[in-house]
């Protein structure tokens, strides 16, 4: 190598964590997914030719919604604790997150239940129907990627094998755990808020 | 900066030649190394291409007279949807992400990708979907008994793809194989944004990389919010036929128009992925050519990031005659001009880079000045498109065909040709032959001009696109038999260049790390480079590093 | 040759062209008024752009036997100036540009309707146009007749259009630009052809399988032939006292016929297939794809597919006396 090649770096030369980087670029295409489903929500609130209107069937979720949203305080409070090398703590908060999650979803499975069996509302009923089992049902399913993910790291936690090594893996985890909060603040709104 | 040898592996070919071949074979399938899994996309891609360039013949020949039948109406409506849908998904995005798979982290002085892993899922992924979009040929069951293949269109409007219009499973076979294809094109710009923020050599400052980097970095930050509604759509599409969801069922209130609005806000964004990294080429061959630095370099990047931005906003220009009302005609209007002004200076500072250099005709250097001229007429009728009215008249007919096919044949294929005479020799450490590649160029350029100048006739005189006949009485014959004719010289000039590569690999002159003389990192790397790419790390102090090297005298860095 | 081609583009005799640069009506004039505009700046673009390049090309290749052949040319790294004046007036041509065309949207797609124009109201079908006239009484098919309009005193016809199917696209280029038909939505726009005479023009919109062959014909007709027109449709279906018409006339009603056309005053009244009514004032069949003569109508009702593979008409398998038998009591609905 030439003589053009070292010079002595005034400022240390940092880039980015490739992690971060990577999930906030599956966040960005996740939510213009969300957004197109959101859209075809708006695009058909009031246009249906028959069936049940939200107001006839929606109750606001408020507890699954909290539940749901506290589970960001516990995921983060989980990767302070990691931060501290407290392991016991981080597998608590991660438990708690994991249960919160789980809270979220059974509280789904039982509106659609209701939904199904004493409102007669299914994805083919009508153009409601249609738009809010697949927004609500879209979101669920991140919800349940993201517990699967956030078991696993339950497990690794329990067992010892996550250390301080892992604490980049365990933000990126948490990013996208955030961003699936996030999606349910905008479907909170749009469905349960703006749509009835 | 010396090149890096490295000891070439003892020849043992004369001992067990079937396990030889079999540890390659594993090799390749096997491989998350950037720079095999980019010619694993340009290989796969190539091979695609040339189908759909048949299917285009075949049109083509049913197209050259009225009322013909050299095949059957139902058959040539899967010709245009599978040679549209093929050119989009399966030639244009994987040639062009296998590009920018090489040369990326070879350009900012990487190693590899920042998830090589990720990058060989994404590749074997929208190979996979490939491969289900041609098994519909043999596994579906089509409308009205022609095989199989999708019929509707390679945008697949709502409410044709309602079950009831298209039954059977052509139009599924299009839904999973681009949805598929998608996944892996969202991985691939993930790896690109990911490696290009972080893994850039020391002093490779954003406002150091080459242009090329740029653009796929911008290129690639389109593909999350483009990519993205087509998956969307193609969900609801997919609820819609098996779900009995209603999305895009005008019998239950549902809306055609919204399936073209979501349709288009991927598919007017799509087709900027892929004109940009044809930019990107532009902008590493026509300065190394001339012999001068890139005219510009900071309004070359504002253009580019801005012509992703406006991208988004031009999508309903594809709706003109949907009956959207004239607010919504008229911004759409409006965008669409606007975005002419970042693709004017673009041509403009390319143009300034020639201006007062000395150019060099090579082979590379004369499809790269094709697509100058091709470029700009494509930009011109597209302006012409924007003009609403215009498009009433214009729109859904052989002008727009001609249009999109300047831009994408004229522009991004010239493009990516030139590509292939600047790269191969580092991709494969031979020069293809020169001689060969002028002769490809002047038959390519007589074909593409007969077929694409002339496609435009038809169009002003009122041939709208997707018809597998026309009347006699149109006045139409004459010049479908002219575009017909180009088509012959087309495929002669591609069978030529793949001749040549076919022959350089073996015959061709060795290359050398920098036959080009040129600037950007990727030339100080032997050729092909190994499979770490550098021996060490380079550090860099402007945008050409080998610049700097080649003229200590009068090093780039003073003049950023 | 280049007024060959012109002659080509621009021909303006009224059967066969379909060139957009023979408008014959206003929103066609219009257009290419505003088409000429931009031709005129798009072709100056080129001639400057393309003239630079290729002067660049000429002047300044590589010569080797130049002396300084070997040196590399001054490096010139960019001009903040010149970056300037070629964002700025693109953008002034952009404006001007966007100013001609808004008018022409405003002028088109919002131009008053005047209390003399007709209404038609067009339903887009796989693969036949579907005409009624709301205010007349009249269902036709396929061949749209309306009045010109004497500038003077416009008569222009309004188009009221949606589909009962698939999306299609109504095309008349010598008349006005194209307007989709989409189901579930209602689109409209307006002709006022100049001249009388008959005005070609197909579906512009891939509908389906047979989209080739869902062709258009307007007639603009004189106020008077219009007149006669509309007084001979308003009338019931002729009931011919021709012994194989009639006996036509029984296999046609005691068949399927009848679930999907109608022919008014009988028990036909089927909406799925085009009305039958005045099948014989027509001059083509299969939406404009076959001259209507009595070979090519029984030719067409004993296998549609053969002229129209996909057409959504079955092969009616009659017998050859039944076949003739109702192609003559079609001949007679005129």
């Amino acid at each position: 190598m030439s003589q053009a090649a070292v010079i002595p770096q005034t400022t240390p030369w940092v880039l980015p964590s490739r992690g971060v980087v990577g999930m906030a670029c599956l966040i960005v295409a996740e939510s213009a997914i969300f957004t197109i489903f959101v859209v075809a929500y708006l695009y058909y609130l009031g246009k249906d030719l028959t069936g049940p209107t939200p107001s006839q069937v929606l109750d606001l979720p408020i507890f699954t919604s909290i539940c749901l949203l506290s589970s960001s305080l516990s995921i983060h409070l989980a990767v302070s604790a990691l931060h501290h090398a407290k392991r016991d703590l981080c597998s608590l908060w991660l438990a708690v997150t994991v249960l919160l999650g789980s809270i979220f979803l059974g509280g789904t499975a039982l509106e659609w239940h209701k939904l199904i069996v004493h409102d007669g509302l299914t994805l083919q009923t009508n153009l409601f129907g249609t738009t809010f089992y697949s927004l609500v049902g879209l979101h669920a399913t991140h919800v349940l990627v993201g517990l699967i993910m956030l078991t696993l790291a339950l497990l690794f936690s329990l067992n010892g094998s996550m250390t301080a090594k892992h604490i980049g893996r365990l933000e990126v985890l948490s990013l996208y755990w955030h961003f699936v909060d996030a999606v349910w603040v905008v479907v909170f709104t749009v469905v349960y808020v703006l749509g009835r | 900066m010396a090149a890096t040898h490295t000891p070439a592996p003892a020849a043992s070919t004369q001992l067990q030649p079937r396990r030889l071949v079999l540890d390659i074979l594993h090799d390749w399938v096997t491989t998350v190394d950037h720079k095999k899994l980019g010619l694993l996309y340009i290989g796969y891609a190539l091979i695609f291409l040339v189908i759909a360039g048949v299917q285009a013949l075949l049109m083509r020949v049913q197209l050259s007279i009225p009322n013909n039948n050299f095949v059957t109406p139902q058959t040539f409506n899967q010709l245009f949807t599978m040679h549209g849908t093929t050119m989009v998904f399966f030639v244009g995005m994987p040639i062009l992400f296998g590009f920018g798979n090489y040369l990326v982290p070879l350009m900012i002085g990487a190693r590899d990708m920042a998830f090589p892993r990720l990058n060989a899922f994404s590749f074997w992924i929208s190979a996979f979907g490939g491969f289900l979009l041609y098994f519909s040929y043999l596994g579906a069951s089509g409308l009205s008994g022609a095989g199989g293949a999708p019929d509707v269109g390679w945008f697949a409007y709502a409410p044709l793809t309602a079950h009831v219009f298209s039954p059977g499973h052509s139009t599924d076979y299009w839904t999973l194989a681009i949805l598929l294809s998608g996944i892996g094109s969202i991985g691939t710009a993930l790896n690109i944004v990911a490696t290009t923020l972080c893994m850039r050599c020391p002093g490779m400052k954003l406002s150091r990389m080459p242009l090329l980097v740029w653009l796929y970095l911008v290129t690639s930050s389109l593909v999350f919010v483009t990519i993205s509604p087509l998956t969307a759509a193609q969900i609801m599409l997919m609820l819609d036929r098996y779900a009995g969801s209603h999305f895009f069922d005008t019998q239950a209130g549902g809306s055609a128009v919204l399936w073209m609005h979501f349709f288009w806000i991927f598919g007017h964004p799509e087709v900027y992925i892929l004109i940009l990294p044809a930019f990107a080429f532009a902008n590493e061959i026509i300065p190394v050519f001339s012999r001068k630095a890139i005219f510009g370099y900071p309004a070359m990047v504002a253009a580019s990031v801005g012509i992703g931005f406006i991208s988004l906003s031009v999508w309903a220009h594809h709706m003109f005659t949907v009956g959207l009302g004239p607010g919504a005609n008229t911004f759409f209007t409006l965008a669409t001009m606007v975005i002419s002004v970042p693709t004017g200076i673009k041509l403009f500072n390319w143009l300034a880079t020639i201006w007062g250099g000395k150019i060099h005709f090579t082979a590379s250097m004369m499809f790269a000045i094709g697509f100058l001229f091709q470029f700009l007429i494509a930009g011109l009728t597209g302006i012409m498109l924007s003009v609403a009215p215009f498009d009433w008249q214009l729109g859904s007919s052989y002008f727009v065909v001609a249009h999109f096919h300047y831009v994408l044949v004229g522009g991004i294929l010239f493009m990516l040709f030139s590509a292939f005479y600047y790269w191969y020799p580092k991709m494969s450490g031979h020069m293809l032959s020169e001689r060969l590649g002028k002769w490809h160029f002047w038959i390519f350029l007589i074909g593409f001009h007969l077929t694409f100048d002339f496609m435009h006739v038809p169009g002003l005189l009122g041939m709208p696109r997707r018809i597998y006949t026309y009347e006699a009485d149109r006045g139409w014959m004459i010049w479908n038999m002219i575009v017909s004719s180009g088509a012959i010289f087309q495929a002669a000039g591609t069978l030529l260049f793949v001749y040549n590569m076919i022959w350089s690999y073996f015959k061709g002159p060795i290359a050398g790390p920098d036959p080009w003389d040129a600037w950007t990192l990727e030339w100080s790397t032997p050729s092909p480079p190994p499979e770490y790419n550098f021996a060490e790390i380079p550090t860099v102090e402007s945008r050409r590093p080998l610049w700097d090297i080649k003229h200590p005298d009068d090093p780039d860095s003073r003049y950023e | 040759m280049s007024r060959n081609i012109w002659a080509l583009l621009s021909s303006d005799f009224s059967q066969g062209t379909t060139s957009i640069f023979a408008p014959a009506g206003t929103p066609a004039h219009s257009i290419f008024s505003l088409s000429m505009l931009v031709l005129g700046i798009t072709t100056a673009i080129f001639l400057i752009v393309a003239g630079l390049l290729l002067f660049a090309i000429i002047r300044y290749r590589h010569r080797a036997s130049h002396p300084n052949a070997d040196q590399e040319p001054p490096q010139i790294y960019g001009s903040t100036q010149i970056e300037l004046s070629w964002t700025v007036i693109p953008i002034l041509i952009v404006v001007l540009l966007f100013l001609a065309t808004t008018r022409i949207i405003l002028s088109t797609q919002n131009a008053p309707k005047p209390a003399s124009a007709l209404d038609v109201t067009i339903v887009g079908h796989q693969y036949w146009w579907e005409f009624s006239y709301p205010k007349l009484g009249i269902v036709a098919a396929n061949e749209l007749h309306i009045p010109v309009s004497d500038p003077k005193h416009p008569t222009p016809t309004y188009l009221t259009m949606t589909s009962a199917d698939t999306d299609h696209s109504f095309w008349i280029p010598r008349l006005a630009g194209k307007m989709d038909l989409i189901p579930n939505q209602i689109n409209s726009m307006w002709i006022d052809p100049q001249s009388a005479g008959l005005y070609l023009g197909q579906c512009a919109q891939y509908c389906g399988v047979q989209h080739a062959k869902m062709l258009l014909r307007v007639y603009a007709d004189s106020p008077a032939d219009f007149a006669v027109w509309v007084a001979r449709q308003q009338k019931p279906a002729v009931q011919s006292s021709d012994p194989q018409a009639a006996a036509g006339r029984a296999v046609f009603q005691h068949s399927v016929c009848i679930s999907c056309h109608t022919v008014t005053g009988t028990v036909a009244s089927g909406r799925f297939g085009p009305d039958l009514t005045h099948l014989a004032s027509r001059d083509t069949i299969a939406s404009g794809s076959l001259p209507n003569t009595p070979a090519n109508l029984r030719a067409f009702i004993d296998n549609p597919a053969a002229f129209k593979p996909g057409a959504l008409m079955p092969a009616m398998h009659l017998n050859q006396q039944d076949l003739d038998a109702v192609t003559a009591y079609l001949s007679t609905l005129k």
